[in-house]
């Protein structure tokens, strides 16, 4: 019994973390019928983030909460960016067309190719400044993006961004595994035979408060309001005077932010950071985003703990290399039961 | 007729290439790296399978899966498993039989006992298809795909996480382009016949499609089955080429490779399938010596594509191919 309870307190708080990477997911899946799945390596990003804020702010106050708060909240605004930068580049041009956006994307591509060739700071400036004049002007004269992109058009974009951010994230972090910094000390507590540590109980608190934050932003302001009204119905909520772009990038900056804390509470636990982390807590947070019923908040959240808690029983009670598969099968158990997830409302096609 | 005298003749140079010896061609080819590109050429041939037979899923039924790889390792564990239980007892029986032989047999047992369970698999996955689609069924293929590589690593028989050796080596370029060709005719003479129209009447919409007639459940389970089992047979290809197998091959990243090969070629076109393939497979290697740039290249480029041409480069058009003649009612 008591192992079992254990079992229970690591498999909530492995969760909790689920359910902060699956919010995201079910955000931008709610306003833009897109399974992002770069989200999983915006998670990653996050993590790497709080790992140099405080490999290189520890100077003053070492392991302090406000420390590490404030780490965890720059490394959120910081994946918030990249989140809006993605949506901004990537998606809305195949949405509703912008500008600058082959600009950029041969920037990088430039800078790339440019550290290739010399592998110093010129190289790399100078590749970019090329890639950067060379789209502007493609741009202006040549070729406009595509306005309206098909469905599998928008998986295959995200899928790229998803092997960007890996690839990337190996270029720049290094291939390495790194080690997060403690930035909370770790206590160990014991409450009758059950063993917690205060970083499960930070994870804990934290996730909860992000998600009690989460469900009032939602549901009691107007940019919430609006955020459902979009996920209601897009093209409606823009003939309603919402500015739909507007709405879609603060969703996506919400949904990487959480993803960055989600890494930051993991990383606590599970110190090793890589730039490929972010693969299967990505995948599995989508399942249980789709568990959940997709598009649906409180789903997303009840999904995270089911998949947290299945999978550390997985892991404790029958045999370690399974729990990448438990997530799965719960998956499709519940999808050929209900198919459209625990909370999600079955959708009428109209004919 | 013409166009079986068309299909013999593609055999017969097949065969020609394969005994005038392609192989040694390009093993003392100018450049050392001949083996190299013999590798390549077999790979492109193993991809444009897998990338023709996910086309009659997500092209032209419109379903939407991303866990063509599963069904790809079951296929190339199946092979590889049931060749090393019979070799011994197959080669006995059949001494009569030269080598050469010998192993077209074993190799044709092999990607048939393949096939088959590649095919089964296809069935329990096409079968929850009915009640699910588009994303629902997306994430479901993919569960499916880790599924099926968590429990092949969890099975000792065939090596688990240890990987699966000394597979037999008997799959060559003869085999794996005669059944390119086998995988282009089925699937091409499938979706071009009235029978195959059904297929792209339920991607086109699903529910005039069923007003008129079409038994929509089992065309989509039709061609999952049909598409699984082509994978299976490109699996048992694979695993009889590289005589080894581990299940990190068959992650969700390489059903993600073959959804980007059928989509920059063009979803919905057989040529554009094979397009797709060769272009993925051989710029893959040629950006190798990019090193760790390459996948970051290469992931800008896919994004490019994409945001520029989001039909792929061949669209859903067929190259070399006569207008449709109008179908007149009997």
């Amino acid at each position: 019994m008591t192992n079992f309870l254990q079992q229970l307190i690591n498999g909530i708080v492995l969760g909790s973390n689920y359910a902060l990477i699956a919010l995201g997911y079910t955000m931008v899946y709610g306003v833009l019928r897109l399974i992002n799945f770069a989200h999983g390596d915006v998670y990653m990003f996050g993590a790497f983030m709080g790992y140099y804020l405080a490999r290189f702010g520890t100077a003053q106050s070492e392991g302090s909460l406000i420390h590490a708060i404030l780490i965890m909240i720059a490394a959120m605004i910081l994946s918030a960016c990249l989140g809006m930068l993605i949506e901004r580049f990537a998606y809305r041009p195949g949405r509703s067309g912008s500008k600058f956006t082959m600009a950029f994307w041969l920037g990088i591509l430039g800078a790339v190719i440019g550290h290739f060739i010399r592998p110093a700071l010129s190289g790399l400036v100078a590749g970019a400044i090329t890639g950067i004049v060379i789209g502007a002007v493609v741009e202006r004269f040549a070729i406009r993006s595509v306005r309206r992109a098909s469905r599998l058009a928008f998986l295959i974009l995200a899928i790229g961004v998803s092997f960007l951010l890996e690839n990337g994230g190996q270029l720049v972090f290094g291939a390495d595994p790194k080690f997060f910094p403690q930035i909370i000390p770790a206590m160990q507590m014991n409450v009758g035979d059950l063993s917690i540590n205060n970083q499960q109980i930070a994870v804990l608190v934290v996730a909860i408060i992000l998600m009690v934050l989460l469900n009032t932003v939602v549901n009691y302001t107007r940019t919430g309001r609006a955020m459902r009204a979009v996920s209601f119905n897009l093209d409606a909520a823009r003939l309603m005077g919402v500015n739909t772009d507007r709405i879609i990038a603060i969703t996506f900056a919400i949904g990487s932010s959480l993803a960055a804390a989600g890494g930051i509470l993991i990383s606590l636990n599970y110190p090793k950071i890589d730039p490929l982390m972010g693969i299967m807590p990505g995948l599995k947070a989508f399942v249980a985003a789709v568990l959940g019923g997709i598009g649906n908040i409180p789903g997303a959240m009840l999904g995270g703990f089911i998949i947290g808690i299945a999978e550390v029983m997985t892991v404790g009670y029958l045999q370690s290399t399974y729990r990448d598969a438990i997530a799965f099968s719960i998956l499709i158990l519940i999808l050929i039961l209900k198919p459209a997830g625990i909370m999600g409302k079955g959708l009428v096609e109209k004919v | 007729m013409k166009k079986w005298l068309l299909c013999l003749a593609a055999v017969a140079i097949l065969v020609i290439l394969q005994l005038t010896g392609i192989d040694l061609l390009l093993l003392s080819g100018p450049i050392r790296s001949g083996p190299y590109i013999h590798q390549i050429v077999i790979l492109v041939g193993i991809n444009i399978i897998l990338a023709v037979s996910l086309n009659l899923i997500n092209g032209f039924t419109g379903q939407f899966s991303i866990g063509h790889a599963g069904f790809f390792a079951v296929g190339a564990y199946t092979s590889a498993f049931v060749i090393s239980v019979l070799e011994k007892s197959v080669r006995a029986v059949l001494v009569f039989l030269p080598e050469f032989g010998q192993n077209a047999v074993l190799l044709l047992i092999g990607l048939s006992a393949g096939a088959i369970l590649a095919g089964i698999a296809g069935l329990a996955v096409g079968i929850p298809s009915l009640r699910l689609r588009g994303d629902y069924l997306a994430i479901v293929t993919l569960g499916f795909g880790e599924i099926i590589r968590v429990l092949i690593l969890n099975i000792n028989a065939i090596g688990g996480s240890r990987g699966f050796t000394g597979i037999p080596h008997l799959s060559n370029f003869f085999w794996v382009y005669l059944f390119v060709l086998v995988t282009v005719v089925v699937v091409h003479n499938l979706v071009y016949s009235s029978y195959g129209r059904a297929f792209i009447s339920i991607r086109d919409d699903e529910i005039a499609a069923e007003a008129m007639g079409v038994d929509t459940t089992r065309f989509k389970v039709t061609s999952f089955v049909v598409s699984s089992m082509f994978a299976g047979v490109a699996g048992g290809l694979f695993g009889h080429f590289t005589m080894y197998l581990h299940p990190n091959t068959f992650t969700f990243i390489k059903s993600f490779e073959l959804i980007i090969m059928i989509v920059i070629g063009g979803l919905g076109s057989i040529e554009g399938a094979i397009l797709g393939a060769i272009l993925i497979t051989v710029i893959l290697e040629v950006f190798r010596e990019f090193g760790p740039y390459r996948l970051v290249i290469f992931s800008i480029t896919m994004i490019l594509i994409m945001l520029y041409r989001p039909q792929g480069i061949l669209g859903s058009k067929a190259l070399f191919r006569r207008k449709q003649k109008v179908l007149t009612t009997r």
